[in-house]
């Protein structure tokens, strides 16, 4: 492990500070802003657990439903008998053991069969667990009782995606990050110098798939009533892909800022035309492919490099400290 | 038997859903995740025809078919072709190529809820029963397996005895030396695309007549296209028929002895399997 | 078998080969790529791999890096079987390579390029020794004071460079150089042959495919010529070259 340098303290302090300010938002307000300050904190955390693994490898991933609606099962079966943080921790294993299953059957392969797979794991998984639920138990729907409100779920996300930066952090500065980049670079160069690179995949596949486990996990007491179809609500991923990408998936922060317009615009067009959405995302998605493919953080760097002398950026160099 | 004849005769329309795109990806080279929604849109086409104008769904085949050529000649052209352009490598295009057939499939799918709503649509072709070994069936289902067959043939016997057919073929396998030996490898790939497009059509025309259809219901074709495609072997007509056929009889048997409500885990068990064990397809030569 | 082997086709010098291929074969399709080829490598020793093109010697170097894996034979690293591992194990286990078409990773700097070498192999170095091992590495190719660029700065056989220094910053027990010489002109190839010279005095084991004849004749301790696939002859460079059938395979049969 590599010491931090002044910079990334200074960068931290900074950082800590921002959490805390958010996390007095809700003592102004309880109503709609909290409602949607949830919403953004939710796909900020779901987005950036999806980009600490789609975002070096470039497999994209539409398994974000199955391992949300994983995390959410958990809690409404478990919530009359168990502790809240301990069904917590369940999800967190079992989206991970999901995520590690699929990963060792798919990412050996091209892209196109991940892409594929994930496409209908959401779908699959809710099969499964309704023909369960109608075969072999009482009834469809659970109820989670808690005595959570909105602003505690706000402040578990919230603390839940100060850990995903931070691990996401940790994973750039250790041997696992250099090797996603130079996966990312290169394959044949990244097995030829001695990398797993299967195993690398793997592993933060199932990172990823355990945070957005135990995302779905904290969300459960705000459904309050679950159901298969939106506990695995295929749209979910498709969002995150959307807002991630809209963000730029080169820096971690980077999501952040595909977030917060995409879904204040989301929640504005599905309030007013809900017809309309289908449409907003498809548009979103050509935008993406067409007009920014390395995100709005990836447009803006080439502006300012841009600006700042005609020549391309240098290469951004990893502080290394001797 | 009778799940065996129910799931041979679904798996003909599989089989040309799964030919569009494998041509789609095969030879254009494009993921195309779009392609449920073509199937849909075709469905609807047919529809109108046949309620508005009483067109015969069989006969309205000639007008749908080409129309979806066309269009999809357009896509190919306008959208795709500056991908296939931009990208330095075959991930980067296959990246690219999935997001831009996402946005089109969110905004087909959104321009047919716009205009057909949510409902599911149906409509009354043949609904007669027909005897195969003493069990009545669909006729409608019946019509629609033999035209799958007819134009499966009909495309199999373009593909291997015609001039272009081989053509398109050469630019399947390799691009790079189609285009040294004289081949258009830009148009081939255009025609090629276009024409999956049209034989999605096609299929979605023929599954109008028996299949109570919506306009949200195209991703999961698509997903079955998708494993179709890859149990064949990416750009193998014999693959795609056959594995079309095992998805056909595996999910009436599952939904007729198991549960209807688990047809998609069958699919997906044979698609585990087939990336487990095969992940070249059942006719792939193994990557060097 | 080995010993039989090791008794036919090696100088007497008692040391026992570090690297051993044993009748390794390659088949695309219906194509003998690589056909049964037998070839021991000593510790120290720098070995030619030539042959006329097509005539398999990258499948062959492919085969010993992992790459590939051989249709049937084995290859050994100091009597560990190695064929058949994927390339990552045999990275580790100690053997290094360069790419033909030269392949950096282009959004790394100069230094995370000659690093990426380094962290993975046996030496798994890290944090300060990692970088300052990568700065020792870029001198003793030359590239001193570029650290910090971005590769697509760098010249061809910068990069071509740039390459030998990642492979070597794996410490491993055999180099294997993929044409490492090819599309150099004639002043820079000058510095090449002395570069590849001066690992050799170091101690290095180096397989080498290459199509220089210079390189070969002042360089190479023995040769292992391929035709379609085939050993045609091994031995000292001298002797190979003129060998009748070398001759032939070359420039084709005149009495035909």
């Amino acid at each position: 492990m590599i010491r931090p340098g002044a910079h990334e303290i200074r960068m931290g302090v900074l950082a800590a500070l921002g959490f805390a300010a958010i996390a007095c938002l809700p003592l102004f307000d309880d109503g709609y802003y909290l409602s949607l300050a949830v919403n953004i904190v939710m796909y900020v955390a779901l987005c950036t657990a999806w980009t600490l693994f789609s975002g070096p490898t470039h497999y994209i991933s539409l398994a974000t439903a199955a391992f949300f609606g994983i995390g959410t099962y958990t809690v409404g079966i478990g919530i009359e008998t168990m502790p809240f943080g301990a069904l917590l921790a369940i999800a967190c294993v079992l989206s991970g053991f999901v995520a590690a299953l699929v990963g060792l059957a798919t990412l050996r392969l091209s892209g196109v069969y991940f892409v594929i797979f994930t496409l209908g794991l959401a779908e699959l998984v809710r099969q499964v667990v309704t023909w369960v639920q109608t075969n072999f138990t009482t009834g469809i729907g659970l109820y989670v009782f808690t005595e959570f409100t909105e602003k505690h779920i706000f402040w578990m996300l919230l603390g839940l995606t100060a850990v995903i930066y931070l691990t996401g952090w940790a994973i750039n500065r250790s041997r696992l990050g250099f090797a996603m980049r130079i996966i990312g670079n290169d394959e044949t160069v990244a097995a030829h110098v001695g990398i797993d690179t299967a195993r690398a995949k793997v592993l933060l596949f199932i990172v990823s798939g355990a945070f957005i486990g135990i995302i779905g996990a904290i969300l459960a007491p705000r459904f309050a009533y679950i159901e298969p179809p939106s506990a695995f609500n295929p749209m979910i991923s498709f969002q995150v892909v959307i807002m991630a990408l809209l963000g730029g998936t080169r820096r971690l922060w980077g999501p952040l800022v595909g977030v917060i317009p995409f879904t204040i615009v989301f929640d504005a067009v599905s309030a007013q035309f809900p017809n309309h959405t289908s449409i907003l995302m498809g548009l979103a998605f050509l935008a993406v492919v067409y007009l920014i493919p390395n995100g709005i953080t990836g447009w803006i760097e080439a502006l300012v490099a841009k600006l700042k002398g005609g020549e391309a950026a240098p290469a951004r160099k990893t502080r290394w400290i001797a | 038997m009778e799940i065996l004849v129910t799931g041979v005769l679904l798996s003909g329309t599989y089989a040309l859903i799964a030919l569009g795109l494998t041509l789609q990806y095969g030879v254009a080279r494009i993921m195309n995740l779009a392609t449920g929604e073509t199937l849909v849109a075709a469905c609807f086409g047919a529809f109108w025809f046949f309620s508005a104008l009483h067109i015969n769904p069989v006969a309205s085949l000639f007008l749908v078919a080409p129309i979806a050529f066309v269009v999809n000649w357009f896509i190919y052209a306008l959208l795709l072709r500056p991908l296939v352009n931009r990208a330095k490598n075959r991930g980067m295009l296959e990246v690219d190529s999935i997001l831009a057939t996402f946005g089109l499939m969110f905004l087909f799918q959104g321009l047919m809820l716009l205009g057909f709503g949510g409902e599911y649509f149906s409509y009354s072709f043949l609904a007669e029963p027909f005897d195969i070994f003493g069990s009545p069936f669909g006729l409608n289902r019946v019509v629609a397996f033999v035209a799958a067959v007819v134009i499966a043939i009909a495309l199999y016997v373009f593909l291997t005895h015609t001039r272009y057919g081989t053509a398109i073929r050469a630019v399947a396998v390799d691009p790079v030396s189609a285009g040294l030996v004289a081949i258009n490898v830009a148009r081939a790939s255009a025609f090629a695309f276009a024409l999956g497009g049209a034989l999605t059509a096609a299929a979605g025309g023929l599954l109008s007549t028996f299949y109570t259809f919506n306009a949200s219901m195209g991703v999961v074709f698509t997903m079955k296209a998708l494993i179709i495609v890859i149990m064949g072997g990416v750009g193998d007509v014999r693959g795609a028929v056959l594995a079309a056929l095992i998805l056909g009889v595996a999910e009436t048997t599952v939904a007729s002895l198991i549960d209807p409500g688990l047809t998609l885990a069958a699919t997906y068990f044979l698609f585990i399997v087939t990336l487990l064990f095969r992940p070249q397809g059942i006719y792939g030569k193994k990557q060097a | 078998m080995n010993a039989a082997l090791q008794l036919a086709g090696l100088p007497s010098s008692g040391t026992a080969p570090i690297l051993t291929v044993e009748a390794a074969r390659k088949v695309f399709g219906g194509l003998v790529a690589v056909n049964d080829l037998s070839f021991d490598v000593l510790p120290g020793e720098l070995i030619g791999l030539i042959g006329p093109n097509g005539s398999g010697k990258t499948t062959m170097l492919n085969l010993i890096s992992g790459a590939l894996k051989p249709t049937a034979g084995t290859i050994s690293l100091d009597d560990r079987r190695i064929s058949g591992a994927p390339p990552h194990v045999i990275a580790r286990s100690g053997i290094a390579r360069t790419f033909q078409l030269v392949r950096v990773l282009p959004s790394l700097t100069v230094e995370e390029n000659v690093i990426a070498g380094a962290v993975f192999g046996h030496m798994r170095l890290w944090g300060g020794d990692a970088k300052d091992f990568a700065h020792s590495l870029l001198a003793r190719v030359g590239l001193v004071g570029r650290a910090d660029m971005p590769t697509t700065a760098l010249t061809y056989i910068d990069q071509k460079r740039l390459e030998l220094a990642r492979a070597l910053a794996g410490d491993p027990r055999v180099l294997l150089l993929d044409e490492w010489l090819a599309g150099l002109n004639p002043s820079e190839l000058q510095i090449g042959i002395e570069l590849i010279g001066a690992l050799r005095e170091e101690g290095r084991t180096i397989v080498m495919v290459e199509h220089v004849m210079d390189a070969i004749r002042s360089l190479c301790d023995r040769c292992v010529v391929m035709n379609t696939g085939t050993k045609i002859a091994e031995g000292a460079v001298g002797d190979v070259l003129s060998d009748p059938e070398v001759i032939r395979a070359y420039l084709g049969d005149s009495d035909a």
